[in-house]
């Protein structure tokens, strides 16, 4: 009964919420439409860019100031130590940064591979949305769920009892008999976990190369087709140039989302055994841990390595746009 | 002018949605005000009611037990928690005649944001008049930061009376005690399963030879004598570090254990070695693990929830695991009965070293308090008093290390009453679970992951306890 009245409580103010707010908005937008000649632009200026400029500041820039400050104090954030918690990244962590660097070469370029080869193998193949929507499944499962799937493909029994593994029980049947545990399997372990990131993303990867394919003009390729190119001279010199910019955008999508990988790793092994991505190692050091410090340098490291990534996406979209 | 007015309707829109995500925002924290309010609101009310109620102060009929704690009629006390429905019923149950004797009124409130608000209340001046807090570490944090009141004179008597004098230690900071135990849980059990030990013809063992004793039979009968899984998520590796802590304890006695909590003796040190190598010689044997799963790698990959499973089915001994492992054993088979003559059960892990005696590791909740009125006194008393744990433990699933309470108030044979039966021992060696005593960045961090890849990557146990050391916060 408490609950029920709480929830409607809770409903009915946050309705009053809504409506105080576009009252808000209204009184501004009104004073807004009263100035006049010399301040009118600055003021629609004011008025349209203050609340995201405003957003931004609270949700972005203040919190990269802090997290940046915050990478050159302490554990507590109670003292300046300098540079120690970089060198101490350097020195106690290289493997993990050398395991987020095979993420962000393998893990989009095998996604981005797959999916322009599967675009290929399905257009205009007889119900090729059925097939599509098959394969782009994955891409609306969680990577926790898709993580907790996976562990139990990977589950490792010993070969003398009924294996619970689906990877495990393929490998016996082909006749490897003594199948290692994959999971500790090192550094193998690294590629069974992309895996997952792989067959997550080749969905994504698949659609929107697929639909870049179908935008090519027919009478391109039918030009193409009457100089005499077929099969992999098609697809090398006519169909790769015409798509080279969403492919490059699709990669580059990828590897951000791989760069801030960290639910896969966090489920299947929580960064044990020679696993340990940047992301994950930063939610250990400053939210388990509590060493504020170290989680702030490190989360300023994936910051620097995805800003020329963002940039570079930004600058493609941008060409891409020019030219249509 | 059309055009004009599109974009005025989108960018409308548009800074619309932005600031009402901003208000959903805020929109929690002032429905819960409301409720804050009206909570005192109705406090109030119900204070003028009982004062207008009461009359001379005469003890009414039934509460003769509560006198000593009279005087305070009408007042209320509030008690900031972890410890959500349905348990929370049930304190609200074993106070209840407190409450109505006494005249005092206590708020209970449950948050599973318990860690993260507590500070953030005493800080902002609105500190609950009690909180339970769920370990040592964390009182020493809070009164670093200046929030607890030390406990008063009833409740120290009531300690120093009923509880293991290691129990009083983890509620002290510096000289000073702050905090009485209110719930505890016993980690040195192990269980196995009745039904089996009498199909295979064991005795439960009562020495730590006589442990290995039946290991090594079961070893000749063809059955692994031990289980084991440390996987835990974002915890893994912690299981792993109750087995070192048991080992500490039984070989060294409280006072090395609390010289290794403190880092006065180093992780690294022969001691700790030794330790490890115990360790190695019990759950990294591979004629002895991992019973049902594999080598003695898979510990490592093994869920600890899962980890009990080949018990039942007579493909593993026993496992090392606490108390709260009773709940898990439905999960195997929704029929299994956790009994002394049932599918399984535990018992007490033997100690090791005559000189060390009854040896427990454990945990357990701490009771302290924001303010020194004479209620928020009385009710913190009244929970260190044996005659609330008695009722506390009357409805079910809780133990507790007050001695005052009579074993038979728990249910025969249970897990309780057997964690109690040692929890409660005055004489014998409790101690703290030790990673939850240590820095976040070993107890929660190094230790954790170093005992994973001994397991998982038989790292060497020199490379495993130096990076342990190594990971200890310099201060």
């Amino acid at each position: 009964m408490n609950e029920v009245l709480s929830g409607a409580a809770k409903l009915s103010s946050s309705f009053l919420a809504i409506i105080v707010f576009f009252a808000l908005i209204l009184v501004v937008f009104f004073i807004g439409s009263r100035f006049r000649g010399r301040l009118q632009s600055p003021a629609a200026l004011v008025i349209f860019l203050g609340p995201a400029v405003i957003l931004l500041l609270i949700g972005l820039v203040v919190p990269a100031i802090r997290t940046t400050a915050g990478s050159f104090q302490n554990a507590a954030g109670t003292e300046f130590i300098g540079a120690a918690n970089y060198l101490w990244i350097f020195e106690n962590k290289v493997p993990v940064l050398v395991n987020t660097l095979l993420w962000l070469v393998i893990a989009p370029l095998a996604s981005t591979a797959l999916g322009l080869t599967l675009a290929l193998l399905l257009d205009r193949m007889r119900r090729e949305s059925v097939a599509k929507s098959l394969i782009f499944m994955p891409m609306a499962i969680s990577f926790v769920g898709a993580g907790i799937i996976w562990g139990l493909i990977y589950e490792y029994r010993d070969p003398s009892k009924a294996q619970v593994g689906l990877l495990s029980q393929l490998a016996m049947w082909v006749g490897i008999d003594d199948p290692p545990n994959w999971i500790l399997w090192s550094p193998f372990n690294n590629y069974l976990l992309m895996a997952i990131m792989i067959w997550i993303q080749v969905g994504f990867a698949m659609v929107v190369l697929s639909a870049a394919i179908k935008a090519i003009p027919g009478d391109v390729v039918e030009a193409a087709e009457l100089d005499g190119a077929t099969g992999w001279k098609l697809f090398s010199r006519v169909t790769i140039p015409m798509i080279r910019a969403t492919l490059i955008v699709v990669l580059v999508t990828i590897m951000i989302a791989v760069l801030k990988i960290f639910d896969i790793v966090r489920v299947m092994t929580n960064g044990n055994f020679g696993t340990q991505v940047v992301a994950n190692e930063m939610y250990a050091q400053a939210f388990v841990q509590f060493d504020v410090g170290r989680g702030s340098a490190l989360a300023v490291v994936l910051f620097v390595a995805v800003v020329p990534l963002i940039i570079y996406n930004v600058v493609q979209l941008r060409k891409e746009r020019s030219i249509r | 002018m059309t055009a004009l007015k599109r974009r005025r309707g989108a960018a409308l829109i548009a800074s619309g949605a932005a600031a009402m995500m901003l208000l959903a925002a805020c929109g929690g924290d002032s429905s819960s005000e409301t409720t804050a309010e009206e909570t005192a609101a109705e406090t109030a009310a119900e204070t003028a009611a009982e004062t207008a109620a009461e009359g001379d102060g005469a003890v009414a009929a039934g509460c003769e037990a509560y006198a000593a704690y009279a005087g305070s009629e009408g007042t209320s006390v509030s008690i900031f928690t972890s410890i959500l429905p349905p348990e929370q019923q049930k304190f609200e149950e074993a106070w209840a005649e407190f409450e109505s004797c006494t005249g005092i009124d206590i708020v209970y409130e449950g948050s599973d944001q318990f860690e993260a608000q507590l500070p953030t209340r005493i800080a902002g001046g609105n500190a609950p008049d009690i909180a339970f807090i769920p370990q040592p570490g964390l009182l020493a944090k809070l009164v670093e930061g200046g929030g607890p009141v030390p406990a008063p004179e009833s409740v120290v008597a009531n300690v120093d009376s009923y509880w293991n004098p290691a129990w009083k230690s983890y509620g002290t900071v510096g000289d000073t005690f702050y905090a009485a135990p209110l719930g505890s849980n016993m980690k040195s059990f192990v269980w196995y399963s009745p039904k089996k030990f009498a199909e295979w013809g064991f005795e439960v063992p009562t020495t730590w030879e006589d442990m290995f004793a039946i290991s090594d039979a079961m070893v000749d009968a063809g059955v692994k004598p031990w289980c084991g899984g440390i996987e835990s998520g974002g915890a893994t590796g912690w299981a792993a570090t109750d087995w070192l802590e048991q080992i500490m304890l039984r070989m060294y006695g409280g006072e090395t254990y609390d010289k290794w909590v403190s880092n006065e003796l180093k992780f690294n040190s022969p001691e700790v070695t030794a330790a490890m190598d115990t360790l190695a010689s019990w759950m990294k044997n591979p004629d002895y693990v991992n019973g049902g799963f594999g080598n003695v790698q898979t510990i490592a990959t093994t869920a600890f929830q899962d980890a009990g499973g080949p018990i039942l089915a007579g493909e593993c001994g026993m496992l090392q695991q606490a108390s709260f492992y009773g709940n898990f054993w439905v999960n195997f088979n929704p029929d299994a009965t956790v009994a002394p003559d049932g599918d399984a059960y535990a018992f007490y892990l033997p100690a090791m070293n005559d000189d060390v005696a009854q040896p427990v590791v454990g945990g357990g909740e701490f009771v302290a308090a924001f303010a020194n009125r004479p209620e928020v006194a009385a009710v913190q008393t009244f929970l260190a008093s044996p005659e609330f744990a008695t009722a506390k433990v009357k409805l079910g699933t809780w133990v507790s290390a007050n001695s005052g309470v009579p074993l038979d108030a728990y249910v025969p044979g249970s897990i309780d009453q057997l964690s109690a039966q040692y929890l409660t021992d005055l004489s014998g060696t409790f101690r703290f679970d030790a990673s939850d005593l240590m820095p976040a960045a070993v107890g929660a961090g190094a230790e954790w992951t170093e005992m994973t890849a001994w397991f998982a990557e038989d790292k060497s146990t020199k490379d495993v306890l130096d990076a342990i050391q190594a990971a200890w916060p310099a201060s």
